[in-house]
């Protein structure tokens, strides 16, 4: 016995390397190191400005209500909320999950749900159950970045399928399903973020739900419906999820109390039909037991109290007036050449920049500005995609830093523009005649465009990134 | 022995260096030394007067720890420290400073042009890209002057991938450098003291050789060390690396890269302050050498503390 504790760290002498490299299991040479790694660690000096998370804001949360529902289980049920619960969630949790879905206009069967650790540990678990080596597992591009490491760690084919404005492309998809039906294989699931999606913030359109849910129920196909975003909605009109227009025969849902409550409770759920939901069981029991039976108390009381739609009523003015400020200091400070969506809900901006800059250059030079963002190129499995992307989040931070934020970004990409011309503007390096077959990427400096969305076209396949549209700077 | 591990500060290889100073501070505990863990932040002037240390681990890659200016710091408040003098950090970490100075002590180099970002905005040097072809030849790699690890470095493989290149490495630093690209086998040679140590030869695991995240993860790139060289070639190869070192006036310890191709070595840069995780170059050839990581520590304290002895 030592006389005191041994520290250990997170690291080990190179001579045990070689021991513990030939212990790692194949997934660990597949799982993605969260790209930009050691840049997003400067991420989290005080002094900078992110706009780089995906945090709710949960400053207004009443620190009072916390205190006396936490005082109530305490002198009520310490015992019961010490103890380990059902591998499933308490009842009581569900019946919280049935009324927010209710909200949403949805009537899962309690029987189907099943309490997570986060929506997280859903997607996990999902893939988990579903997904062998190999499989293929289709979702948008871009999509949530860190579902991107789960499929990995899964050592699954992900094949990514564009979305425009109205979210992934529908048309694009069943070509995917038609060539790999060709090769005798089907993918183990669709995964969409349809509404206000992370990092898009676009929205899957009425009529493309409906094609999916359709698709889904020809082809006898799995969708998986993640959303932790549906009831922040500032605008437009609410839609059916994928999981109300198919009544969950081949729709899992994945809902979360993250974005409407607090993520630090890491309660989320899934609803799967029966057969796949007593899989998921199984590996949720493999995984961690049972989830936080403190929180599932916590999330019981503050559902007692009848207000939590007050509660969301008050983010959804915040996040629209957060929304608002970005988009203005958007159109204020970045160059006529990017380009942005405009999300109707949610937590996220996507913006795209002319195609010779690169997100995480860009990134490293704002950080000197004590700024962050997340490159786009984290949304992809194909980490050579979405390099003049970024993600924005307006929901973790106030109007002024909003403001200031984007103001510093813009001078970042202003700078980069303007070298961009300096260098191809007045100097035309496409018209050296002996510089062999590669054609420019893009023209000179000043006649920059971006790739133009296709409307309504089902068939195109390939191309550039098809997110965002041009937007005329009316700035 | 008191001694202050400086380490983190606000470059963008943070991450790289908090793991360098958490391993230095393992070894000077089992050393019996006691370590004072300092990420170098604003209180640091105010950590190190109450301190008081011996002397100053510094373990901080990149601008503010190995360019001279935590040196810098440390020689006002008369506390000796590790590794080479502020005006050797200064040459190393200027890439376009350091070939010069390469160059002129005779140690080969590859051929390059250094561009201010300035020339481009006012000076027009756009126009001299013109002269590059026929001077460096394509592919060429386009460096920032002031930057770590393999951060903002680009290929460009003919003119049109030149600009992008260029934008690129001008995020990290204003100052850029197109250099010819050095064909061959990639190696590096870490001096300790005055001595070199066994020759490390970095052989990627398929990808771009250019991956910053392959450098520091298992698995994406094979180091071999002792490297296979003929006597000859890793006699040509050390006697280049100790030259660049010299020439830059290093001291202490520092790690010079190297191309060896079918013309002999050429040096690419010297790093002042190498990495000392536990996948960098430094510690693996120390230990190819017999010389444990605490003995490499307690080597590079002794260094520190006489340089004459050295």
């Amino acid at each position: 016995m030592e006389e005191t504790p041994h520290r250990r760290r997170a690291h080990t002498r190179s001579r045990d390397l070689e021991r513990y490299a030939g212990l790692f299991a194949e997934r660990t040479g597949v799982m993605r190191s969260s790209a930009m790694r050691d840049l997003m660690a400067i991420t989290a000096r005080p002094e900078v400005i992110s706009l780089a998370g995906g945090l709710p804001d949960t400053s207004t949360f009443p620190a009072a209500t916390f205190a006396a529902q936490m005082t109530r289980i305490a002198q009520e049920s310490t015992a019961e909320a010490l103890q380990y619960g059902p591998t499933e969630g308490f009842a009581e949790t569900v019946d919280c999950i049935v009324e927010v879905m209710g909200a949403e206009g949805m009537l899962p069967d309690p029987d189907d749900v099943i309490v997570t650790t986060g929506g997280q540990q859903a997607i996990d678990l999902i893939c988990k159950t579903l997904v062998d080596p190999g499989d293929v597992i289709v979702c948008e591009a871009p999509t949530y970045p860190g579902a991107v490491p789960v499929f990995c760690s899964y050592q699954a084919e992900t094949i990514q399928i564009d979305c425009d404005e109205d979210g992934m492309r529908i048309g694009d998809l069943e070509e995917v399903l038609a060539r790999l039906d060709g090769e005798g294989r089907r993918p183990k699931f669709v995964y969409s973020v349809p509404s206000f999606q992370n990092p898009s913030g676009v929205t899957l359109a009425l009529d493309r739900r409906r094609r999916l849910v359709e698709l889904a129920r020809q082809r006898e196909l799995l969708v998986v419906e993640d959303s932790p975003y549906g009831l922040l909605r500032f605008g437009g009109e609410a839609l059916p999820t994928l999981y109300q227009l198919d009544g969950g025969d081949f729709v899992i849902y994945v809902g979360t109390f993250s974005k409407i409550l607090s993520p630090g409770i890491r309660l989320g759920w899934a609803v799967a039909p029966p057969p796949v939901m007593e899989k998921i069981v199984l590996g949720k029991q493999a995984a961690d037991l049972c989830t936080s039976t403190l929180t599932q108390h916590f999330v019981r009381e503050y559902f007692a109290e009848g207000r939590w739609r007050e509660y969301i009523a008050n983010l959804v003015e915040l996040y629209r007036g957060r929304r608002d400020t970005m988009v203005e200091a958007l159109h204020e400070h970045f160059p006529a050449q990017a380009s942005w969506t405009e999300p109707e809900g949610g937590l996220f901006i996507w913006a795209t920049l002319p195609d010779y800059i690169d997100t995480g250059d860009l990134l490293a030079k704002a950080l000197r500005e004590d700024v962050a963002f997340v490159p786009g190129q984290a949304a992809y499995v194909d980490e050579s995609r979405g390099r003049s992307s970024m993600r924005l989040n307006f929901s973790g931070v106030g109007d002024d830093e909003i403001r200031e934020g984007v103001r510093r970004i813009g001078k970042a990409i202003g700078e980069q523009v303007e070298l961009y011309s300096a260098l191809t503007g007045e100097h035309e390096l496409a018209g050296d005649p002996q510089s062999g077959e590669t054609k420019p990427r893009s023209g000179s400096g000043r006649n920059l465009t971006l790739p133009e969305p296709d409307e309504g076209s089902a068939d195109r396949v390939k191309g550039g990134d098809v997110l965002p549209f041009r937007k005329e700077s009316s700035a | 022995m008191k001694v202050a591990v400086l380490k983190g500060g606000r470059s963008l290889e943070r991450g790289v260096s908090l793991r360098s100073g958490a391993r230095v501070e393992d070894a000077l505990e089992r050393l019996g030394h006691e370590p004072v863990p300092i990420d170098a932040g604003g209180d640091l002037v105010k950590r190190l007067t109450a301190e008081r240390p011996d002397v100053a681990f510094v373990a901080m890659h990149g601008l503010g720890g190995e360019d001279g200016t935590v040196q810098e710091l440390l020689e006002i408040l008369g506390v000796p420290f590790t590794g080479p003098s502020v005006a050797a950090c200064a040459r190393c970490m200027d890439k376009v400073l350091a070939k010069h100075e390469l160059r002129q002590a005779g140690v080969p180099t590859p051929d390059w042009f250094a561009f201010n970002e300035t020339a481009f905005r006012e000076l027009g040097a756009a126009d001299a890209l013109s002269g590059l072809e026929e001077r460096l030849g394509f592919p060429l790699v386009v460096k920032p002057s002031r930057g770590g690890s393999a951060l903002g470095v680009r290929f460009a493989a003919s003119w049109f991938e030149v600009p992008e290149a260029l934008i690129s490495a001008f995020s990290y630093d204003n100052r850029v450098l197109l250099e010819r690209f050095a064909e061959g086998r990639e190696l590096a040679v870490s001096v300790l003291g005055a001595e070199p140590l066994p020759v490390v030869e970095a052989i990627p695991s398929g990808g771009d050789r250019y991956d910053f995240e392959a450098r520091y993860e298992i698995g994406r790139t094979e180091f071999v060390c002792p490297a296979e060289l003929s006597e000859a070639a890793a006699s040509a190869v050390t006697a280049a690396a100790l030259g660049a070192y010299e020439a830059l006036g290093c001291s202490g310890f520092s790690r010079v890269d190297l191309i060896l191709g079918k013309d002999g070595p050429q040096v690419l840069e010297v790093n002042a302050i190498p990495g000392l995780t536990d996948t960098s170059l430094l510690p693996q050839s120390a230990e190819a050498a017999g010389i444990s990581f605490e003995e490499l520590v307690e080597r590079i304290l002794e260094l520190a503390l006489k340089p004459a002895a050295a």
